[in-house]
């Protein structure tokens, strides 16, 4: 997955755990707690996710790691690079 | 606080909201019990196929958002959506009102069976691996889910607690919110009961290893309470919550008022786990009676539970024969007939499909009472067309479960 293709797993995911809020308006630089409508089971469920799809484990030491789309850009693009983005 | 208690306060329901297999406010509900419209439809089922099942359509979007869905369970969305309509339905002001002062007391057969269900499903893709079991699993299943659902979504601060009693519940959620307004514990009562359950495989499967899920080939014909080809319950989804208030409190202001509760028993059978004692049932509706000070006579309509299972519906012909005999002003009805077994949400929804008979007369019938097994005989069945009474007064709900759990309303008229 290139940096593109990493940010659309991430809006993939929230748009299902956060189906209220707009997806297609995140900022990449601001926190998505200041954007979105998100508490500590949600970013639950963004481990859990990232777990199903692509079989990685964050360890709560990385949760800092994902508290914006750029951060999470940075903390997952290693981790999928080899990773195709399902259609 | 309030350390004032209210024993001898007369308790009123002041609103309704419900969702039925075939009704999704009081109205509505109503009208398709009068019509014999039935709300039984085809289901598919996890593990077991293709079930007959009452299956509610409700906009659950009315009240809550796509996340509380996704987080929530089925059957905090019924009890949310019932408990907001029935408080549109009272009148109150909502925003005015102290909600630290409001009880939520909601009765259910039982609770986190679909939740675990799904989250085995879930795991089973991954290899068993317990690692992808979600975190969400411990809120949806505690006891008090479907109560504590509607106490974040209405930012209710009192007491929320529900009832585990099998299919009596309906009923026991009344009684306890009852109870909690004379106690002085609360203002308002929202009570009654909920169902999930046929989102659980597990219920079908096990009525019907029990011989006693109901099959036809016209799911509008499966629920056939006292009738000689009875072969079954049709499990359902639904709810029904009322508004319960002290009566000086609804004249106050000036309230709308479907009835007064007037008399109301629980006991136990101690016999079996499931199948019924017709002697404790009679003992109950005789407690209900004489806390209400009336005669078998006095009630004008009485609401059976029977579920339409071979045994059950002997059973409770039994007690209703025993308390009742041949009183020619007694008049007996089913609702099950028509949306199937809403297990939790029973006892009040069928109840309350009866409360607009203070104001219309009319007894709705028993559906699918083709042909009446003899066993089943009771003086007075209403069935093929509603019948007109030219006044009700007194209204009786049974609703009985497993673990021999019983429990009867009776509601009284209220003149406003």
């Amino acid at each position: 997955m290139n940096r593109e293709e990493v940010r659309q797993a991430v809006v993939d995911i929230l748009e299902d755990i956060a189906p209220d809020e707009d997806v297609s308006s995140i900022k990449d630089d601001i926190s998505l707690r200041e954007q979105m409508d998100l508490d500590s089971m949600d970013f639950l469920d963004i481990v859990m996710e990232l777990r199903k799809r692509f079989n990685i484990e964050v360890p709560e030491s990385d949760y800092q790691e994902l508290v914006s789309m750029a951060s999470c850009i940075k903390y997952l693009q290693p981790l999928l690079k080899d990773r195709q983005l399902a259609s | 606080m309030n350390s004032q208690v209210y024993p001898e306060e007369r308790i009123v329901i002041t609103g309704i909201g419900l969702t039925a297999p075939n009704g999704n406010n009081l109205k509505e509900f109503r009208e398709n019990l009068l019509a014999g419209k039935s709300g039984v439809k085809k289901f598919e089922t996890r593990y077991v196929g293709e079930v007959l099942a009452g299956v509610c359509d409700f906009d659950a979007l009315k009240y809550q958002k796509k996340k509380e869905l996704r987080r929530g369970t089925r059957v905090g969305s019924i009890s949310i959506y019932c408990c907001r309509e029935a408080f549109n339905d009272s009148g109150i002001d909502f925003e005015s009102i102290d909600r630290s002062r409001v009880g939520v007391y909601l009765g259910v057969t039982e609770h986190g069976n679909v939740e675990t269900e799904n989250e085995i499903y879930n795991i089973s893709k991954y290899n068993y691996d317990t690692k992808f079991w979600s975190h969400h699993h411990n809120p949806r299943t505690v006891a008090n889910n479907p109560a504590g659902e509607v106490t974040l979504n209405m930012k209710i601060t009192g007491p929320h607690y529900t009832i585990g009693a099998a299919c009596a519940a309906g009923n026991m959620g009344v009684i306890q919110g009852l109870q909690m307004l004379r106690l002085g514990e609360v203002d308002l009562a929202l009570a009654g009961g909920v169902s999930e359950s046929i989102h659980t495989f597990g219920i079908f499967a096990s009525f019907k290893s029990e011989g006693a899920l109901a099959e036809h080939e016209d799911p509008t014909k499966a629920s056939r309470p006292f009738d000689k080809n009875r072969n079954g319950i049709v499990c359902a989804e639904g709810g029904g919550v009322y508004i319960l208030e002290r009566l000086s409190d609804a004249k106050r202001r000036g309230a709308k008022i479907y009835g007064e509760i007037v008399g109301y028993a629980t006991n136990s059978d101690a016999f079996d786990f499931i199948l019924p004692e017709p002697g404790r049932q009679a003992e109950c509706m005789r407690l209900a009676l004489k806390k209400a000070n009336l005669m078998p006579r006095d009630i004008n309509i009485l609401n059976a539970h029977a579920t339409a299972t071979q045994l059950g519906d002997i059973q409770e012909c039994k007690a209703i024969r025993d308390v009742f005999g041949e009183e020619e002003a007694v008049w007996i009805n089913n609702t099950k007939s028509f949306i199937g077994h809403t297990m939790g949400a029973a006892g009040t929804l069928e109840l309350a499909g009866n409360l607009p008979a203070f104001e219309d007369g009319l007894v709705h019938q028993t559906l699918n009472l083709d042909d009446l097994d003899p066993i089943c005989y009771l003086k007075n069945i209403v069935s093929g067309q509603p019948k007109q009474l030219n006044r009700v007064d007194y209204i009786m709900n049974n609703s009985f479960g497993m673990f021999g759990i019983n429990s009867v309303l009776i509601v009284k008229r209220y003149d406003n």
